[in-house]
């Protein structure tokens, strides 16, 4: 294993000379995902419970969707499904888009994970106990500031492990990636098996390197459920 | 003397009116008709066996709960309400909604702190939010009334859930205090309290009433309602039974129900 590495771990870990290759790779559509996924996850979560049925509905179907179909076939949809479509291929701009394996690994991934992320935001924001709710409206905030202040960061802050949780898998869906021709890390792992026939080193590596990067993911959740779920734990002074 | 004859005209300003309260939960009528002025200075104990309406009433006056008729004037200007879906009557106005309710502060049976907040976060965050104090300056605020209320410096980084129940309570105290309301809204302040951590809280609400705040008690908490009240109201299902000064309601009633009420608490 540690041949097989000395000789390939730039390409394992960034770059094969011509492009980034790889853990960069790997972390690169891992990072973005999921950022842009939680980012979008916290508007969607409270349409999610809102008063409007169309708006509430819309997002149950969005959620369903993409909750109830593998991320393998999503990202097939992505990457080879809609650039066979003659409308994105004639406009300029979703050629362009859509001819990049990057692009629409990311897409796939992002709407994935969006979805996944809404329904755990959005079971949290649902479970705000009613007395935290109804001590802001007593104060006289509005409905803004009622999410903003209160609803919102008690929700986030109780959705902590299950998110971490869903993070995690993330970072693991990355590796059906290579189906769209990204060189991620898994991809690397093939390519150097079909190089070189030492199985075991190249996907021995490869799973190191996840091992690796998921015990420091789990190690930052720790410390940020430390730091925003301290008010839930026992308290020993 | 001079105190006796300034005082009536600066006393006797309505500070909050409720009007022929009705509300109605489904096919049950809660509130049957209340009416109920608090002016300025009036501590005002509302008692009533439980499914009485007190609590429904107490919530209806910053309309936590939306009443089913009736008309509600904080501060002389009534609350614009007009008639729902559901049959209840919304206010029109959100701004003024909550204008309304900054100025009435309301002090709940489970606290109803934010548990990701610490003590003094709590304390400080209307203020900033809703009357856009400065960070600083709520702070300060916030610090003030905790030691109002009688909590040790050394808590405010605290979270509520590491504090007793009566500590609690009196950071809530402490929080509904900072907005600086014109009147105080109790809703069973001490019932959801040890025995022992009851007299904490009846203290810092002895010291308020002292000092001449306005304020309306939902409470079982006899001895409080006798000997700190202007007013006590006894509520019986829905409807106002006997109101009245305390000795009025505690020696002198001719009410059956009271009486009942009375020697079974």
């Amino acid at each position: 294993m540690i041949d097989v590495f000395s000789e390939y771990w730039r390409v394992y870990l960034y770059t094969d000379g011509y492009q980034f290759t790889g853990l960069v790779i790997t972390i690169w559509l891992f990072f973005f995902s999921v950022v842009i996924g939680s980012i979008l996850a916290v508007p969607m979560a409270i349409a999610r419970n809102a008063d409007n049925p169309f708006l509430s509905r819309s997002v149950w179907l969005y959620t369903y969707v993409f909750r109830g179909t593998p991320l393998f076939v999503q990202l097939l949809l992505c990457y080879t499904g809609i650039f066979s479509l003659e409308i994105i291929r004639n406009h300029e701009l979703t050629n362009a888009f859509f001819r990049d394996g990057m692009h629409c690994a990311l897409l796939a991934f992002v709407l994935n994970t969006c979805a996944y992320t809404t329904e755990i935001f959005a079971g949290a924001i649902r479970t705000t106990p009613a007395g935290e709710i109804e001590a802001g409206l007593a104060a006289g905030m509005s409905k803004f500031q009622l999410y903003w202040h209160v609803i919102l960061p008690s929700a986030l802050r109780r959705s902590l492990p299950s998110y971490s949780n869903e993070v995690i898998l993330v970072f693991h869906s990355t590796s059906v990636a290579f189906a769209a021709t990204v060189p991620d890390l898994l991809k690397v792992a093939r390519d150097v098996n079909s190089a070189t026939y030492q199985s075991f080193a190249a996907f021995g590596i490869a799973f190191l390197i996840y091992t690796g990067i998921t015990f420091v993911l789990v190690w930052l959740f720790r410390q940020a459920e430390n730091r925003w779920l301290a008010y839930l734990k026992p308290q020993n002074d | 003397m001079i105190n006796e004859i300034s005082r009536p005209s600066y006393e006797r300003r309505a500070m909050i009116s409720v009007e022929d309260l009705h509300k109605r939960f489904g096919s049950q009528d809660v509130l049957k008709g209340v009416s109920l002025s608090a002016h300025c200075g009036d501590v005002i104990s509302i008692l009533g066996s439980s499914g009485s309406g007190k609590s429904t009433l107490l919530r209806c006056m910053n309309l936590l709960e939306y009443p089913s008729a009736g008309r509600i004037i904080v501060n002389r200007a009534e609350i614009r309400m007009k008639r729902d879906k559901t049959g209840n009557l919304r206010p029109v106005d959100q701004p003024e909604l909550r204008r309304m309710r900054s100025k009435i502060a309301m002090v709940f049976q489970h606290f109803h702190l934010w548990p990701h907040l610490t003590v003094l976060q709590n304390v400080a965050h209307a203020p900033i939010h809703v009357l856009g104090l400065g960070k600083r300056e709520a702070e300060a605020r916030g610090r003030a009334y905790l030691d109002k209320v009688g909590l040790a410096p050394h808590l405010e980084t605290r979270y509520p859930a590491h504090l007793s129940g009566g500590q609690q309570q009196r950071v809530a105290i402490a929080r509904a205090l900072a907005m600086e309301p014109e009147v105080l809204l109790f809703d069973e302040p001490t019932s959801s309290l040890d025995p022992e951590l009851v007299a904490e809280v009846l203290k810092v609400m002895h010291g308020l009433a002292a000092e001449g705040r306005t304020m309306i008690v939902v409470t079982h908490e006899m001895n409080f309602a006798r000997s700190v009240s202007s007013e006590v109201v006894f509520l019986h299902e829905g409807r106002i039974e006997e109101q009245g000064k305390p000795e009025d309601i505690f020696v002198n009633s001719s009410s059956t129900r009271l009486r009942k009420f009375l020697s079974a608490a």
